[in-house]
Formats: structure tokens, C-alpha cells, sequence
């Protein structure tokens, strides 16, 4: 029963994720990644992670997707379909292959008795691991920085036309130099 | 066949990042890539919390669990505000469009 429990939501979080990546609206998009969020965080609380799971739900499905929206809001939703970078048989081969090999190396998974102490969430993130605490504090304020960078009003110098070709005619004659 | 719950964890681990990958190959859109980027570090969330239990150590799961969450938030912001910058200065988001090297 309770693996049926973990096969319809993870079904439900590969579906999100898959939608949110082929949506061609972008706010779809973002509310498909805030229902992932959602799912993995109920996930995470069936197998005991239950601060994780609060911290996904709160940050993931919350900081994240208000982010997002906001980013969206100030750049426009390009609603345009892009052509991939590579040929999507190819990609689609290459993520069967590499799913293959990582299914390859973690199948099955074997759950022995392992005789280890343990110990909890709080002595381990407060003691043991005190400079992790110390990284995620550095990584909040690099987060800062990165808001101020997103809220900053200041335009950044648009390149004209004039300037790419212009750019274009002093790159062919410095080939023309090398040459 | 009997799959246990933990093993269904794993599959929805893999399936995740099967579909990250798969997005981060034939996406072009920059913000669309920075929302592909948090699947794939959910998928390794999942996995590290996955390990702890498997382990019999879920506390050390979670602490590297909260460590990756708060990366992956910086990620998200300053990937979003790069994003925002390019576009007001190249006006577009696509990828492909503004690479200004040569050759």
C-alpha cells in the first residue's frame, strides 16, 4: 500500500516536471514546478524527512515560484517555441542511456541492517556539520546580491545594431590580418 | 512483483532526472533552463534524504538535504537576475542569440 502511495506521487511529480518543461508558456511552467515541489515535499515527509519537507514546501513551492513569477513579470512571458540546441532523437537517446546507467548502478537497492548511530537533524546540522551552516549563511548573502542584481532598475547598455556589425566588420579584419 | 517503497523512491529519482536532462538538452529559454535546474537538484535532494534513511542516518540526510535547498534557492535568484539583465541588454532570452563569440 504504501509503495502505491509513493508510485502515484512520484508519477504525479515526472508528469509536473515533464509538463513544466514543455509548456510554452512560462507561467504554466512555473506553477507546474511549484506542484513538484509540492509532491516531492510530501514525499520527502512519508519518508521521515519532515524539516526538509517543510523547508521544500516553504521555499520551493513558495520563495521560488513567487521569484519566478516576478522574474517573468519583468521580462515578459516569450511564449515563442525555440528549436532545440540538439536533434530531440538525439536527446531523447542520451537521457534513455544515462537513466540506463544510473538505473544500472543503483538497481536494486539493497537495505541491510546497518548497525550506525544515529543521530538528529539538530545535532548533526549544529555540531557535527557547523560548517555547513557557515556555507549556507555566505550562499543567503550571495542570494541577496543576486535579488539586488533582480530588483535593480538600472537599464544596462542595449548594444545597437550599428555596434554588432560594426563589431562583425573589425572581428572579419582582424581575421583577414591573422591570415 | 513486489517493489518495495524505497525502490519506487529510487525510480521516481531517476524518472526526475531523466526529465532535467532531457530539458536542459533541448531547452533554449533562459529562465526556462534555471527551472529545469530545480528539477534536477530536487532529484538530488531526494536522493541524499533517500541514502540517510537507506543508511539508518536520515539526520545527515537532511542536513545536506537543507544545505542543497539553499544553494539551489541562490542558483534560482541569481540565474533569474542574469536572466533579467540579458534580456535588458540583449532584449531576448534565447541562448542561442546571444553569444557574442566568434569563430
Amino acid at each position: 500500500m504504501e509503495s502505491y502511495l509513493y508510485l502515484i506521487l512520484g508519477l504525479a511529480a515526472i508528469v509536473c516536471a515533464y509538463r513544466a518543461m514543455i509548456s510554452t508558456r512560462l507561467l504554466s511552467s512555473i506553477l507546474y514546478l511549484a506542484c513538484v515541489s509540492a509532491m516531492v515535499s510530501v514525499i520527502l515527509y512519508l519518508l521521515g524527512a519532515q524539516q526538509v519537507a517543510v523547508i521544500e514546501l516553504s521555499v520551493g513551492a513558495g520563495l521560488v515560484t513567487v521569484l519566478m513569477v516576478y522574474a517573468l513579470s519583468v521580462v515578459g512571458d516569450d511564449a515563442r517555441d525555440l528549436l532545440s540546441v540538439i536533434p530531440k532523437p538525439l536527446a531523447i537517446l542520451i537521457v534513455v542511456l544515462s537513466a540506463f546507467f544510473v538505473a544500472i548502478m543503483v538497481f536494486p537497492l539493497v537495505e541491510p541492517p546497518l548497525d550506525v548511530t544515529s543521530f538528529s537533524l539538530t545535532v548533526v546540522l549544529w555540531q557535527q556539520r557547523v560548517l555547513d551552516v557557515w556555507i549556507q549563511i555566505a550562499l543567503i548573502f550571495s542570494g541577496v546580491l543576486g535579488v539586488l542584481g533582480l530588483l535593480s532598475e538600472r537599464e544596462a547598455t542595449p548594444i545597437s545594431h550599428t555596434e554588432r556589425f560594426a563589431d562583425q566588420i573589425v572581428g572579419t579584419s582582424h581575421e583577414e590580418v591573422h591570415s | 512483483m513486489n517493489i518495495s517503497p524505497l525502490n519506487v523512491v529510487l525510480l521516481v529519482i531517476i524518472g526526475l532526472l531523466a526529465v532535467g536532462i532531457y530539458g536542459l538538452l533541448i531547452t533554449r529559454n533562459l529562465i526556462k533552463i534555471v527551472l529545469v535546474l530545480q528539477i534536477l537538484v530536487k532529484s538530488a535532494m531526494l536522493a541524499l534524504v533517500l541514502a540517510g534513511k537507506v543508511g539508518n542516518n536520515l539526520g545527515l540526510g537532511q542536513s545536506l538535504a537543507a544545505t542543497v535547498i539553499v544553494a539551489d534557492t541562490v542558483v534560482a535568484v541569481v540565474g533569474l537576475a542574469l536572466a533579467v539583465q540579458v534580456r535588458r541588454r540583449f532584449g531576448t532570452l534565447d541562448v542561442a542569440d546571444i553569444s557574442t563569440l566568434r569563430g
